[in-house]
């Protein structure tokens, strides 16, 4: 850490209260984290998501044979913030990646990391055929309703209506069609061991994303196939909102389109919950 | 009511964007009037009314890993009561 700060006003007032060294660290920065800083706007949820992961592969201890696959898309630098071996595929070709990773190096963890324009645009048949064949594989999908590093446009996920830069007044379902769940069309593969759609918008949900990526790991672990948590996360550049009226777009205009919970979980991970 | 915990808060990484200061249960977070290295406005702890509890709220919102949470150990708690 380079600058810090501790409360003054609390040292005036409460003489009795321990040196920082007396008291208990109840939560620090997870060791599947490098101490870079990320290029992400601020009030972007990627962060977030980032951290959770780093957290499951610290408390499941696999950061030594964990390897991330980054998109290309927002977290395109993904492999710079994980602790963690990492590489980067090309646009959308994550899961098939990753599924050459997994047979060459069957006891390693691997994981892709990718956004809605990665995974359900460009990536959708390489997604759909990893499921298909049962990868053991843990897909993290980013659902933030566009295309952010590009500047906004429209994504499949794009809820109708929503203002984007190549949608200017509006997504209209009758030229540009109805947003696509992914999600879904997993959950129904009987390659697919795990998938739960979580979201970023309050500070529950976040606990519950934790779970579910866990979960995702887990299937992994004991080679159920492939596990997919879908996270709807925030664009507050894209958007044209604050962080905190971003979080309040995901509650009110997706999760209405896109519900929340788990669409599938393999009997095996029913009893490690 | 006695503070029962504390946040060491890492200046240059944060982005200023507010989310753990709307999610403190406390409301003892607030952005700082001075910039940091990056040029954006940090989040500072400000103890006038409240205290923190060292819940961890802030940390779990946090996208940029600002927060160390501390909380007292109980017996430390109970001497400071």
């Amino acid at each position: 850490m380079t600058v810090t700060q501790v409360s003054t006003t609390q040292a005036k007032s409460m003489p009795s209260l321990p040196r920082l060294e007396e008291m208990q660290v109840v939560y620090k920065k997870p060791e599947s984290l490098t101490d870079a800083h990320t290029h992400y706007c601020p009030g972007c949820t990627h962060g977030i998501i980032h951290r959770l992961i780093a957290e499951v592969i610290d408390e499941l201890g696999v950061r030594e044979r964990t390897i991330g696959v980054a998109p290309v898309g927002c977290a395109v630098f993904a492999y710079e913030y994980f602790n963690v071996d990492g590489c980067e595929a090309a646009h959308g070709r994550a899961p098939a990646m990753a599924t050459g990773l997994k047979r060459v190096m069957p006891n390693h963890i691997i994981f892709t990391y990718q956004g809605d324009g990665d995974l359900a645009s460009i990536g959708g048949n390489e997604i759909l055929h990893a499921a298909g064949r049962g990868e053991n594989l843990t897909v993290i999908f980013v659902n933030n309703a566009v295309y952010g590093m590009t500047g906004g446009q429209m994504a499949p996920t794009t809820p109708p209506g929503m203002v984007t830069t190549s949608s200017p007044f509006g997504r209209d379902i009758q030229s540009q069609g109805y947003p696509m769940h992914i999600t879904e069309m997993l959950a129904i593969m009987p390659g697919v061991a795990y998938a739960a759609r979580r979201s970023m918008h309050s500070v529950a949900e976040i606990r519950k994303t934790k779970k579910a990526i866990r979960l995702a790991f887990e299937a992994q672990l004991k080679n159920l196939g492939l596990g997919i948590v879908e996270i709807l996360s925030s664009c507050p550049t894209n958007w044209h909102l604050g962080p905190v009226e971003s979080l309040d777009f995901i509650r009110d205009r997706m999760i209405p389109i896109f519900p929340l919970g788990e669409l599938k979980v393999h009997e095996a991970l029913k009893q490690s919950k | 009511m006695a503070a029962r915990g504390t946040v060491v808060i890492d200046r240059d990484r944060c982005k200023g964007c507010e989310l753990c200061v709307t999610a403190c249960p406390q409301h003892v977070l607030h952005l700082d009037d001075a910039y940091n290295a990056r040029g954006y406005r940090p989040v500072r702890l400000d103890e006038d009314e409240n205290f923190c509890t060292g819940c961890g709220v802030c940390a779990v919102v946090c996208p940029d890993v600002v927060f160390t949470v501390y909380r007292m150990p109980k017996a430390a708690r109970m001497r400071a009561a």
